[in-house]
């Protein structure tokens, strides 16, 4: 603050030492001629002034006019600087110079004229603002402003905008001109032909055009406002189903992370852990953690955690292995119970370690905002990047299992685990790395969960009875049938949300898997041959 | 007759002299001593002790599944609150207009949501008797469809435990609605009497603790009846090789129906009895959380043999209301702890390590693997 006040200072003081320097060039005597006819000139004048602003090509126009709209533009009453004022709070504002935009600190109130501004002009201002964007060199800028424009096009925008349409290169930007137009046209003129133009288009003001006109005392008008607000309904609703099955993806991704590595431990290894969950909000901590040792860098803490969430929960989960699962081997119920314990053990300690409420973790910068596919359907990106992860770790996951050694030690005890010994494979070394890896998915699992939901004592409990569910559901021991019964399983949570509600879906969900698992008790995917008796 | 049996067996008899003079004892202490004696029982020890008696037949209904069945439920707390509910329901029904709002026949929370009738399923129980046979046939008939359909696929072990807690935890997301109701997150509470007697009173307090007492000895008897009487056996075979008693001609799944049938109407008693002097039921009683910790008192005082399971109860049930009451923290430690030292380093429960002597043949703790078997 005290540096940036200096520095102000200094520049106000070169002005005063060099007065001419700004002014010196032709452009801005020319610039200074415009304005002073925009301050000293009748409301009436100043609409020729304005448009005159408009059109000398000046890059810095539009910003003298916003300014000039929001009562921003002024004069110093000393010197006839034209000013633009930044805040105008207290007595002193702050401005800068409106033809060098450099800060000329804080001045007294009583210097500065404002430029006075109406309504008329303000509207006036609003399209020949809009015109200048349109004619920006930048596409984007043009795209942006055609646009912001649909619904509010005025009177005298609309007679220029065929020729901007005519003008316009970008075959995206000329059709949401014509679009924007034919909004105009629809609700102020009552056109059929622009009726046409609108059906399919997914604009929530265009719909309100034509809703507008299919209440018209016209009846051919209303008729075809009708027609095309029918093809409108129908795009909508794939879109509206786009967007559910992008949901029910999503979520089915998440559940798809959470369990796989309890398909892992469950299935491979026959080991029912039940403090799965809290490996995951372990994993979520992580992040969090990661995130208050780097601060100001949560995209660089987000990467980072991938692998240390990983290893934390791996080694959670040995330790959980080597102190309480080995002595249980072969009592599955016991192990389920025990591993309960353990659950209870690492929520309470994060509830005293940490704290017993919520963590904020943060959405780095490229992960927030969201995918706009068109105008009615929009992706948020953290669960974008969320599905491509859990695919990411699922064919990492498919990677190990089959082609590398641990993967092939890994079946072979699986399969026959006397068989495997007699053949040298250390079982309890394997019984260990798998543990780990498994444990290890969790902790990943968590780190994308952190992104998308609270990070809390109670994280992984809520995830724990959907992965079993997922497992149960896809087949113990098949990682495919994970895949698929997780995704089914949210996308079939997310259709049938909108007409039970969301607690009423999720119970519907668990009665459908009590009941698929009368016809199929194992799973979609089930074991073959040896390795189903066990 | 398989109900006299049990009468005649020494463990039993010993078992049921220690409760009835547990109860007399107390009720003497609490009838009898001046209130500024230190072996004065004061009304409110006598309704927790009341409610550790609730906890205890609970527990003695987990253990009839999974001691003598090898069906490790996970759900159980659900029967246990069915009974509850229905109970809770009856309740309700006899506040009449003294509630809130002095509706007569609306409960408050039903006024409060604006309702102007009586959903279909809450008429009848301004009836007692109604409202008794629903604390059996509610939770009966939960166990009976959710058995029938588990048994007769055949989901046994880990699958059913998963299962079990699925569908008490789908229970408790039910009873949170508003719709359903139920009361909501509130749940029932603000009951005035039961049959008559204001359950504020000392007295009222007192005969609740000796009915749970005495529900406790037959639901005991019951048991031990079905565990000693040619079903029990061929249920202890179920459990340690199913696959070979189906093979023998047994209908396993019949055996396993109606042995889990029984033990949710026991767990729905206890929930009934345990309602009115706790004064409040609400969809907690069906988290997942509560079913495990049912399991955790029979695996403390030791499985398959029913008086563990009340010893399991009342000692877990005491210390959590000592560890609540000096430092809450750590209750969730001590309860973790317990579950993995039981599990790890006293399979047999408190019950192995008292009386195991010379069976240790016949104990067949572990369900033997139907693979190797």
């Amino acid at each position: 603050m005290g540096i940036s006040r200096l520095l102000s200072h200094l520049l106000l003081a070169c002005c005063v030492l060099w007065p001419g320097h700004a002014l010196s060039q032709v452009e801005d005597t020319e610039a200074q001629q415009l304005l002073t006819a925009l301050a000293d000139s009748s409301f009436a004048e100043k609409k020729a002034v304005v448009n005159r602003i408009a059109s000398s090509g000046d890059d810095r126009a539009r910003y003298w006019l916003e300014s000039f709209g929001a009562n921003k533009l002024g004069r110093l009453e000393a010197s006839g600087q034209f000013i633009i004022v930044l805040s105008n709070r207290g007595r002193n504002w702050t401005v800068e110079d409106a033809l060098t935009r450099e800060n000329l600190g804080e001045i007294s109130r009583r210097d500065i004229d404002t430029i006075r501004v109406n309504n008329a002009l303000r509207n006036e201002l609003e399209g020949i603002l809009s015109v200048i964007d349109l004619k920006s060199p930048d596409e984007d800028q043009r795209l942006t402003a055609a646009r912001a424009l649909k619904g509010s096009v005025s009177g005298t925008l609309a007679e220029r905008l065929p020729e901007l349409i005519e003008a316009e290169e970008s075959a995206s930007v000329s059709e949401a001109l014509t679009e924007a137009l034919a909004i105009y046209k629809v609700e102020e003129q009552g056109d059929i032909a622009a009726v046409a133009t609108l059906s399919g288009s997914l604009n929530s003001e265009a719909r309100a055009a034509l809703q507008q006109a299919m209440r018209s005392d016209d009846v051919a008008l209303a008729a075809a406002a009708a027609k095309a607000m029918d093809s409108i309904e129908q795009k909508l609703k794939l879109n509206r189903a786009a967007e559910t099955l992008y949901f029910g993806l999503s979520l089915g991704s998440v559940l798809v992370l959470a369990a796989i590595g309890l398909a892992i431990t469950f299935g491979v290894m026959g080991v029912i852990n039940m403090a799965h969950g809290e490996l995951i909000m372990l994993g979520a901590y992580t992040t969090w953690g990661m995130q208050q040792l780097l601060p100001g860098q949560p995209g660089l803490a987000l990467l980072l955690s991938i692998p240390a969430g990983f290893l934390v929960a791996a080694l959670a989960g040995i330790a959980i292995e080597r102190s309480v699962i080995q002595h249980l081997k072969g009592r599955p119920l016991e192990t389920l119970l025990a591993t309960f314990g353990v659950s209870l053990i690492l929520q309470q300690l994060v509830r005293t370690v940490i704290s017993p409420l919520n963590r904020t973790v943060i959405t780095p910068d490229w992960m927030s905002g969201s995918l706009m596919i068109n105008e009615a359907l929009s992706l948020t990106l953290n669960r974008l990047y969320v599905i491509g992860f859990a695919l990411v770790v699922f064919a990492g996951l498919m990677l190990i299992m089959r082609k590398t050694r641990l993967g092939l030690d890994v079946r072979a005890v699986t399969q026959n685990r006397a068989m495997a010994r007699s053949m040298g494979i250390k079982a309890t070394k394997v019984d260990i790395l798998t543990f780990g890896l498994g444990s290890g998915v969790a902790g990943l699992a968590g780190v994308a969960l952190s992104q998308i939901t609270n990070v809390g004592p109670n994280l992984g409990q809520s995830y724990i009875i959907d992965s079993f569910m997922v497992v149960v559901f896809g087949g113990v021991g098949n990682l495919w049938g994970t895949l698929l019964a997780g995704l089914s399983l949210g996308t079939i949570n997310q259709l049938l949300e909108p007409w039970a509600g969301a607690v009423l879906a999720k119970i519907l969900v668990l009665v459908l898997i009590i009941l698929f698992i009368q016809k199929r008790p194992r799973g979609l995917f089930p074991q073959k041959g040896r390795a189903a008796e066990g | 007759m398989w109900l006299t049996r049990p009468l005649r067996e020494r463990s039993t008899q010993l078992f049921l002299g220690v409760l009835f003079a547990a109860l007399i004892v107390v009720t003497a202490l609490h009838l009898l001593m001046p209130q500024d004696s230190a072996l004065y029982v004061s009304s409110y020890t006598v309704t927790l002790l009341g409610k550790y008696l609730c906890y205890a037949l609970l527990a003695v209904a987990v253990d009839l599944v999974w001691g003598y069945l090898g069906i490790l439920s996970l759900g159980h707390g659900a029967f246990f609150a069915l009974g509850g509910y229905a109970m809770g329901m009856y309740l309700m029904r006899q506040i009449g207009d003294r509630g809130v709002y002095g509706d007569p026949l609306l409960p408050d929370f039903m006024v409060f949501l604006n309702w102007d009738a009586l959903p279909w399923y809450w008429q009848g129980f301004d009836m007692a008797w109604f409202a008794f046979i629903m604390v059996l046939l509610a939770p009966g008939l939960l166990a009976l469809v959710f058995g029938f359909l588990a048994f007769r696929s055949r989901v046994t072990g880990v699958y059913l435990s998963i299962i079990t807690q699925a569908l008490t935890f789908a229970l408790m997301l039910a009873f949170f609605r508003n719709e359903m109701g139920f009361g909501g997150n509130n749940g029932l509470t603000d009951f005035k009497d039961l049959l008559g007697f204001d359950l504020r009173t000392d007295a009222t307090r007192l005969g609740l603790f000796l009915a749970t007492g005495i529900a406790l000895a037959i639901g005991y008897v019951v048991c031990r009846g079905i565990v000693t009487s040619k079903l029990g056996r061929v249920s202890v075979a179920c459990r340690d090789a199913e696959a070979r008693t189906r093979f023998l001609g047994y209908r396993v799944e019949r055996v396993q129906l109606f042995v889990f049938v029984v033990s949710a109407m026991l767990a729905g008693v206890a929930g009934a009895l345990y309602v009115p002097q706790v004064g409040i039921i609400n969809p907690s009683e069906f988290s997942p959380l509560f079913s495990i910790e049912i399991v955790v008192w029979v695996a403390l005082g030791g499985r398959a043999t029913l008086y563990g399971a009340v010893i399991g109860a009342i000692l877990v049930n005491y210390g959590k209301t000592v560890f609540t009451g000096i430092m809450p923290d750590a209750w969730l430690f001590a309860l973790g702890g317990l579950f993995v030292l039981v599990t790890v380093f006293l399979p047999k429960g408190i019950a192995g390590l008292l009386f195991d002597r010379k069976k240790t043949k016949e104990e067949p703790d572990t369900p033997a693997q139907e693979a190797t078997a």
